[in-house]
């Protein structure tokens, strides 16, 4: 990565005795997709509220480009935030919400209104500017938001939850816009979810946060490959976590590990763990595959999905492994014996 | 979540604001312990005001006057404000409901000299007595609205799926409202009792109209001293007075966090 | 929710009790003060004339009728006095709503932007002075404003002033009294609205760009407005009538008509007069109600903020 656009250093945010953001450090690039994501309490808005202002940090730095953010009032700070509520004003029409930014740095009443109609055009809202906001429905006062929150040009665009307050079949089509309109515009954009699915589909990159912390940071993909713990592997997803002890060093990509259901092999672990450590071996339901040879067990449930199906496998020592499979492959029935294999590449070695 | 900071603002604010409101009466308070009987001058500390209070027979005679007056009158309007209120909160869109809403609320803003007049000239014209009697029905009059206003909000804070749910298991709607919506209303209901009555206590306008020769109430007699200028005396009764308030208020926010601390467990 | 008839029945019978009271004690006075305004004053109990006689039949009413003046509403127009105290009533009463919202919007938004753990607190500590005696709140002010009172005392000793101000018994007085009796008033529907106010939408407008001033004149404010309007007429309305403040701290030459009406019915005991003063007060408060109720009503029902 060249210089990062925004620099967070340490961040911490204590309220009373309890800790928000706990020493959050993050390089993002210039128009980069960011999302953050994490349970509700993790911390994600708090920090979201730090680079917009709102919050003051408790320690640590805050910088875009060689500007430092921390010493500036968030009505100074060249980023500007879409809120979860879309915080729209109910006393002013849409035209004026949008324009509400464009104070001091649009001279004219014609330029203003130009700008505010290239905006709304922008959303897709043209002819709304004199509607007030409470006729609006869901899908166009988040546009509206959106809209208004990109009139000062930010360097940063914050997104709290932006999709939160939609139904799901107008979510999948907003996010698609919303990843389009990012690309069109080239700013950088920060979005704060609870949503894996949605991060995973928006991202460049996603960093996970649980209790305050920022646990990892990467492209959707290697998140959900190589996940690098037991949190962030069940975040983005369904998996199965095999209990064992670490196998002693070997030269090659793999290692093995000595599990409750016997002796596996995967890949060998990002992180320093020395042998005869406790891990925890991750695997995917659809890296496991019902053919051939492997770990025997009992097929005890099957789940029509439509497009897959979704197998639970009881091994001998009684672990419950669940397998997804595309519908009729192999097709034991419920009751028969099956054996459970994997590729070493498919299995994460995650601390336990 | 909104971290919310008292800036240098909102604290002069609070400071200006809440020692305007109770600089005067910290005034009363402390020269009703003056011995000095010169009102702006500090004598030294006294509590002989309150012994000349306590000897005042007449002053204690309104005093009594007025609680009963205020008792009565406070029961009164808290019946027939809980009904309005319960009119106004569940209900809904009924006929005649603008002019019943204006109703209830009007005597709450009518400045108190029409409604002290007109309801002399009514008890006048159609021969009742003016007195204690009077005295009653025009403070249950004033009273209903600020009983319907309290109770009102407190309904409306109330989840109807209790009412529902007793509903449901089977109580009639009389049962309903004895077992559940009453219960429930009661802090709103004692509410609305205790500011009723404390109207009754403070009025002096509405009471100086209808009453009769007979009937002195505190506020009457307290006025009738205080136009002839300050007096040691009256900064004790009013000390008294605040005193008492002081403690019912206190007793109802002590009351009512427990309830509500009890409610949330 | 839909109600069986029984039930409407009932709720029609619950409301039968206040219709009645309210109506025979609030109502029909109205209509009896109107028909006095238009009596003539007698040396009798009551004093004043014609009396309507209830049992009487047609005959009566039509007599009476006829016997009906408008002396008193004549006086009220052509007598300087009343005007005087009419427009004397109002522009106090504006006065004192006008220095009211600019002190009680800071403390309402103070106490809205404080922890909210400690609002209740200072809530109750705004709403304390209301229960304790007004006649005594009042009567507190004597001892300050008046010429060897504390507020003189402590402007000689701090040397601002060389002689004491006469406050007591001026216009000043009266405003003084008339802001702080109705304080509590103005405050709690200008809390009650701001405290439901979105706080992101303050955070929406900063993060716009808008300064802490400009937050306020274009976001806090004009959503606040509701509860204005509310306090206002909360305040706005009795003080128009207002008699004790005026009596208390207004000298001799302070005329609002509710001190007007009380010596034309004490001391003057010309009761048609004072009846047609409280008209004429009635029609003055009725303007605002009307002007005011629909942004009362929307802040007392709450639905003044989203």
């Amino acid at each position: 990565m060249s210089a990062p656009l925004l620099r967070l250093e340490n961040l911490t945010k204590r309220f009373g005795a309890g800790t928000a953001v706990d020493a959050v450090s993050l390089d993002l690039a210039a128009s980069e997709f960011f999302c953050l994501l994490g349970p509700s309490g993790c911390g994600k808005s708090t920090l979201l509220r730090l680079i917009a202002g709102f919050e003051a940090p408790s320690s640590g730095a805050i910088r875009l480009g060689d500007q430092d953010l921390a010493a500036l009032p968030a009505h100074r700070r060249p980023v500007n935030m879409m809120f979860q509520s879309y915080a729209l004003f109910p006393h002013m029409s849409v035209g004026r919400n949008v324009a509400y930014g464009l104070d001091g740095l649009v001279a004219g009443r014609a330029a203003t209104a130009e700008r505010v109609a290239a905006l709304l055009r922008l959303v897709r809202l043209e002819g709304f500017a004199d509607r007030a906001p409470a006729t609006l429905s869901g899908g166009q006062r988040q546009r509206v938001a959106l809209a208004r929150a990109l009139a000062r040009e930010p360097r940063v665009l914050l997104l709290d939850e932006p999709m939160a307050a939609l139904d799901r079949t107008l979510r999948e089509e907003t996010q698609a816009e919303l990843r389009a309109l990012q690309r069109r515009l080239a700013t950088t954009f920060v979005v704060v979810t609870h949503d894996p699915a949605e991060a995973m589909t928006l991202a460049d990159r996603i960093g996970v946060m649980d209790r305050g912390r920022l646990v990892q940071v990467g492209r959707p993909a290697d998140l959900y490959r190589r996940p690098a713990t037991r949190f962030v592997a069940g975040l983005l997803g369904d998996v199965n976590l095999i209990p064992g002890r670490l196998g002693a060093e070997e030269p090659g990509p793999h290692r093995g590990v000595e599990s409750v259901v016997g002796p596996l092999l995967a890949r060998a672990p990002d992180a320093p763990l020395s042998a005869g450590a406790d891990i925890v071996l991750a695997v995917r339901p659809e890296d496991l595959s019902l053919s051939g040879e492997g770990v025997p067990g009992t097929l005890v449930e099957e789940t029509f999905l439509g497009d897959r199906t979704r197998r639970v496998v009881r091994l001998a020592d009684g672990t419950c492994l669940r397998a997804t499979t595309a519908p009729g492959e192999g097709a034991p029935a419920v009751g028969e014996a099956v054996a459970v294999r994997f590729a070493p590449d498919a299995a994460t070695i995650l601390p336990a | 979540m909104t971290a919310h900071r008292p800036t240098a603002l909102t604290r002069t604010a609070l400071l200006l604001g809440l020692g305007f409101l109770y600089a005067p009466i910290l005034v009363l308070v402390v020269y009703s312990f003056n011995a000095s009987a010169l009102v702006t001058v500090w004598g030294g500390f006294s509590t002989r005001w309150y012994g000349v209070l306590l000897a005042d027979g007449p002053l204690l005679e309104a005093a009594w006057v007025s609680l009963r007056v205020a008792t009565l009158s406070a029961v009164i309007a808290t019946a027939l404000g809980t009904l309005a209120a319960l009119a106004l909160a569940r209900h809904g869109r009924f006929r005649g409901r603008t002019p019943f809403t204006g109703l209830v609320t009007a005597p709450m803003v009518m400045p108190e000299v029409i409604t002290g007049l007109s309801l002399l000239l009514l008890f006048v014209g159609v021969g009742i007595d003016r007195g204690l009697g009077a005295i009653v029905v025009a403070h249950a009059t004033l009273g209903t609205g600020f009983v319907a206003v309290v109770v009102a909000a407190r309904l409306r804070g109330l989840d109807r799926d209790l009412e529902e749910a007793a509903a449901d298991l089977g109580a009639g709607p009389f049962r309903v409202f004895a077992t559940v919506t009453l219960p429930l209303l009661a802090p709103g209901i004692a509410a609305g009792f205790l500011l009723a009555f404390t109207l009754s206590l403070d009025d002096l306008v509405v009471a100086s109209f209808v009453s009769g020769p007979g009937a002195t109430t505190l506020p009457m007699r307290l006025y009738s001293q205080v136009r002839l200028g300050v007096n040691p005396e009256i900064n004790a009764a009013s000390t008294l007075l605040i005193a008492a308030v002081g403690l019912a208020v206190g007793a109802a926010t002590w009351l009512g966090a427990r309830r509500g601390s009890r409610a949330a467990v | 929710m839909t109600t069986s008839p029984s039930a409407s029945r009932l709720r029609v019978l619950l409301r039968l009790p206040v219709w009645l009271w309210l109506g025979a004690f609030f109502l029909v006075p109205f209509v009896i003060t109107l028909k006095i305004s238009l009596s003539e004053p007698a040396t009798a109990m009551p004093p004043y004339l014609p009396v309507l006689d209830w049992r009487g039949g047609a005959g009566d009413w039509s007599d009476f009728l006829r016997a009906l003046n408008f002396e008193n509403y004549v006086t009220l127009a052509t007598d300087a006095l009343y005007r005087d105290a009419a427009l004397t009533s109002l522009a106090y009463a504006l006065a004192a709503t006008a220095i009211l919202a600019g002190i009680a919007t800071p403390l309402a938004y103070a106490i809205a932007r404080s922890p909210a753990a400690r609002q209740p607190l200072l809530v109750a500590l705004v709403v304390v002075p209301f229960w304790t005696s007004f006649l005594i709140r009042v009567y507190a002010w004597i001892a300050i404003l008046k010429p060897e009172g504390l507020l003189n005392l402590g402007l000689l000793r701090l040397g601002l002033i060389a002689q004491p101000l006469e406050i007591l018994n001026t216009p000043a007085a009266v405003l003084i009294g008339l802001v702080y009796a109705y304080l509590p008033f103005m405050v709690l529907p200008l809390y009650a609205v701001l405290s439901r106010l979105d706080p992101a939408l303050r955070e929406a407008a900063a993060d716009l760009g808008a300064s802490p001033t400009r937050v306020f004149w274009t976001v806090t404010l004009p959503l606040a407005l509701p509860g204005l309007l509310a306090g206002a007429a909360l305040c706005f309305i009795p003080m128009v009538g207002e008699f004790v403040i005026p009596d208390l701290l207004g000298g001799s030459e302070t005329l609002m008509l509710g001190r007007v009406l009380w010596s034309e019915f004490f001391t003057n005991r010309d009761w048609p007069l004072a009846s047609a003063v409280a008209i004429l007060l009635l029609i003055l408060v009725v303007g605002p109600v009307v002007l005011f109720r629909d942004a009362a009503a929307e802040a007392a029902s709450g639905e003044g903020a989203p």
